[in-house]
This record gives C-alpha cells, sequence and structure tokens, in this order.
C-alpha cells in the first residue's frame, strides 16, 4: 500500500502540496520544543539543556517503531522507502565538519529555518553562511568528488551490518535511549539553565 | 508558594514537553515516509536554492561545472521543483505558526551575555559555512542524514549522527564561553 507516491496512490502534485503540510508540523514541533533557540539546543552540549538528546532521540524511537509495525502489518513497504546510501568517508567526514559547524554557529539546517522564521537574526546569518557553504561545495566539487564518492558501500541498515534483525536493533535503540534520557535529566539537575 | 510558580510560568518561555515534542516529530517522519517514501532534511532545500541562483545568474558556468551537470542529470525537472524545497516552505510556515501561537515573534541577535551581539554572528556565519559545506560532503544534516537516516536503520544515518554529535561534544569545551 504505501509508500503512496511511489504506489502511484497520490499525484507528484499532491505529493509536494502534501511536502508542504508535513514541513509545516515539523517546523511547528520543531520552534514549539524550543529548537529556535541556539542556546537552548547547544545546551547538549554543556549538559544544561538536553532538549536535543530527548526530541531527537524520542522521535528517532517513534519512527523507527511505528515503520517496523507498519512494515509487519504489510501496510508499508520499507524496500521502496528511500534509505540513504553509505559512502563511508564522506559520510564521517561530513559528520565532523557539521558537528564543529554546530557547536560555532548554534544551529544545524533545519533548526536555523525555525529560528529566523521567529525573528533570530543569528540564525539568518546562519542561513547565509550555509548557502555561502553549499556554494563552495558545488564550485570546488571537482576537488573533492573522488573523496565525495570514495568507499561506497551501497545501502545497508545497521541491522544488516550488524548480522541481527531489525526488531533487535530496534529494541537496542530504544534500551540506549531510555539510558541517555535517564542522563540527560540527571545533567540538567546539575547545571542551572538560564531563561533565553 | 503557588502563586510564585504561577508567575514563574507566567514570565519563562513556554516550551512543550520534549518527549511529547519527540513523538510528535516521530509521527511527522512515519508520515513523509508513509506518503512519499522519504524522511525529513533540510540541506536539500539550500542546494536547490544555490543551484536555481547559479543556474540564472550564470547560466553557462552551470552548463559546464560538474556539480551542476550532475544535479540537473539527477533532477531533469529543475532544482526547485523538488520535494524538500516545498517541505522546507512548510518548515518556515510551521515555525511561524507556532512562534505566533507561543508569542515569541521577535527580532532578535540571540547570544550568551558574555559576548557580544557582532561576536555570535560571526561565529553564526562560520558554523553556518562548515555546515552547508558538512552537510553537502555528508549528503545530508543532522535532518536529513541524521534522524531520517536512523528512522530507517540507515548505517549512515547512524555514522552521521555519532560524528556531527561526537565532534560538537569533543570541541564544547575550547568555545565553551561563547555558550555558557
Amino acid at each position: 500500500m504505501a509508500p503512496l507516491i511511489v504506489n502511484d496512490i497520490i499525484s507528484q502534485n499532491t505529493n509536494f502540496f502534501l511536502a508542504f503540510l508535513i514541513g509545516m508540523g515539523f517546523g511547528f514541533i520543531l520552534e514549539s520544543s524550543g529548537f529556535s533557540s541556539s542556546r537552548k539546543l547547544v545546551g547538549v552540549f554543556y549538559g544544561y539543556d538536553t532538549v536535543v538528546l530527548k526530541v531527537f532521540f524520542t522521535a528517532a524511537i517513534t519512527a523507527m517503531l511505528g515503520l517496523l509495525f507498519l512494515s509487519l502489518f504489510n501496510w508499508i513497504d520499507l524496500d521502496m522507502v528511500y534509505i540513504n546510501p553509505t559512502y563511508l568517508y564522506s559520510t564521517i567526514a561530513g559528520g565532523i565538519i557539521m558537528g564543529a559547524g554546530f557547536i560555532l554557529g548554534g544551529f544545524c539546517p533545519g533548526t536555523s529555518f525555525c529560528a529566523a522564521s521567529i525573528g533570530k537574526i543569528d540564525a539568518m546569518f546562519f542561513i547565509a553562511g550555509m548557502f555561502l557553504g553549499v556554494f563552495i561545495f558545488a564550485e570546488g566539487y571537482p576537488l573533492w568528488e573522488g573523496f565525495y564518492k570514495a568507499k561506497f558501500m551501497g545501502i545497508p541498515t545497521l541491522s544488516q551490518v550488524l548480522g541481527l534483525k531489525d526488531g533487535i536493533v530496534v529494541l537496542g535503540i530504544i534500551i540506549v535511549a531510555l539510558g541517555m534520557f535517564w542522563v540527560g535529566e540527571w545533567a540538567e539537575s546539575c547545571f542551572p539553565r538560564e531563561e533565553y | 508558594m503557588m502563586n510564585t510558580s504561577q508567575q514563574k510560568t507566567k514570565t519563562k518561555t513556554r516550551y512543550i514537553n520534549p518527549y511529547l515534542g519527540g513523538v510528535l516529530l516521530g509521527l511527522v517522519l512515519i508520515a513523509a515516509n508513509f506518503i512519499s517514501g522519504r524522511g525529513l532534511g533540510a540541506s536539500g532545500a539550500a542546494k536547490s536554492t544555490i543551484v536555481a541562483a547559479v543556474e540564472t545568474v550564470s547560466p553557462k558556468h552551470a552548463e559546464n561545472a560538474t556539480f551542476y551537470k550532475e544535479y540537473s542529470a539527477s533532477h531533469p525537472e529543475g532544482p526547485m521543483k523538488a520535494w524538500l524545497v516545498f517541505q522546507m516552505l512548510g518548515v518556515i510556515a510551521g515555525a511561524f505558526l507556532s512562534g505566533a501561537v507561543f508569542n515569541r515573534l521577535k527580532l532578535k541577535v540571540e547570544h550568551s551575555p558574555k559576548i557580544t551581539s557582532r561576536k555570535r554572528i560571526i561565529f553564526a556565519i562560520l558554523g553556518g559555512i562548515l555546515f552547508g559545506f558538512g552537510s553537502q560532503l555528508g549528503r545530508g544534516c543532522t535532518s536529513g542524514s541524521a534522524l531520517s537516516g536512523m528512522a530507517v536503520l540507515s548505517y549512515g544515518g547512524f555514522i552521521s549522527m555519532a560524528f556531527i554529535f561526537g565532534t560538537a561534544y569533543a570541541l564544547a569545551y575550547f568555545v565553551r564561553k561563547n555558550w555558557i
């Protein structure tokens, strides 16, 4: 049955319209959880505010579990869902550069758009920088094209790499997430938090 | 006691419970996969914008440079007719709506009292450049690669997540004066 677009149950235009609505939900939830504040986001790296950890991992395990159940009932064909390919080197290097961008800039791309749309001027400058960063990547592409495409591993899932069933992997991640929530709550009780 | 706590909630910036926010975000992510067969994203829309801008300003350059050639080969409908572009327009609208509902619409530079607005903005630009570049190299950012990737158990998604957060933790000490 699902994904609806792959099975031609909805048209391309309907898909784009629904993309807008999905985006609205995404933006509303990020903003109302406090992701429009850089000081709140960065709190997770100092322990005074772990909202990022809680929202991010709750969302991840909710979605994992939901998709697992939907596929179990044959309501969605997970083979038709886009899974990002793994190019080991560029994924690692990209992650390192993004992590540096996160702690320096205080946002990631999605949250910067949320913050800018409620009037955060620092987020607008972050977005300007982000456009510049994408432009630099595009213009210098021949320089890093080889590295960008190196060590292609196909589109493996974590369960395939570990040789475990999806359900077991998801269960493991849920347990890890619950442990992290506990640490997060503990950290917040240790460090004072200002209002910003 | 009652009174002081009520006053506190009045002056406090009100956010929804993070676990509730997470469950709702997870449901949105399921909806994206169920309807469109893909996850959420953000940096892809920035890429679309840059490609569209370059194609408009310098069509000749866009025809010759490898990056733009590869992009238009894989996106025959043009850079702006993309799922992520519509989704990001929704994000902007949704965040604005939330800001309006919770009374948070205000033009300001948010920064720690220990640093100037100017310093905050310089670091925001620097962070933006790194994030923009890194998201292209890593084929997606925190939402597209890490969160959406993890939801479908993508190996790459977990690697992205680990290195984004790991690096930020590793560097946190050196820039602590910007935040705490």
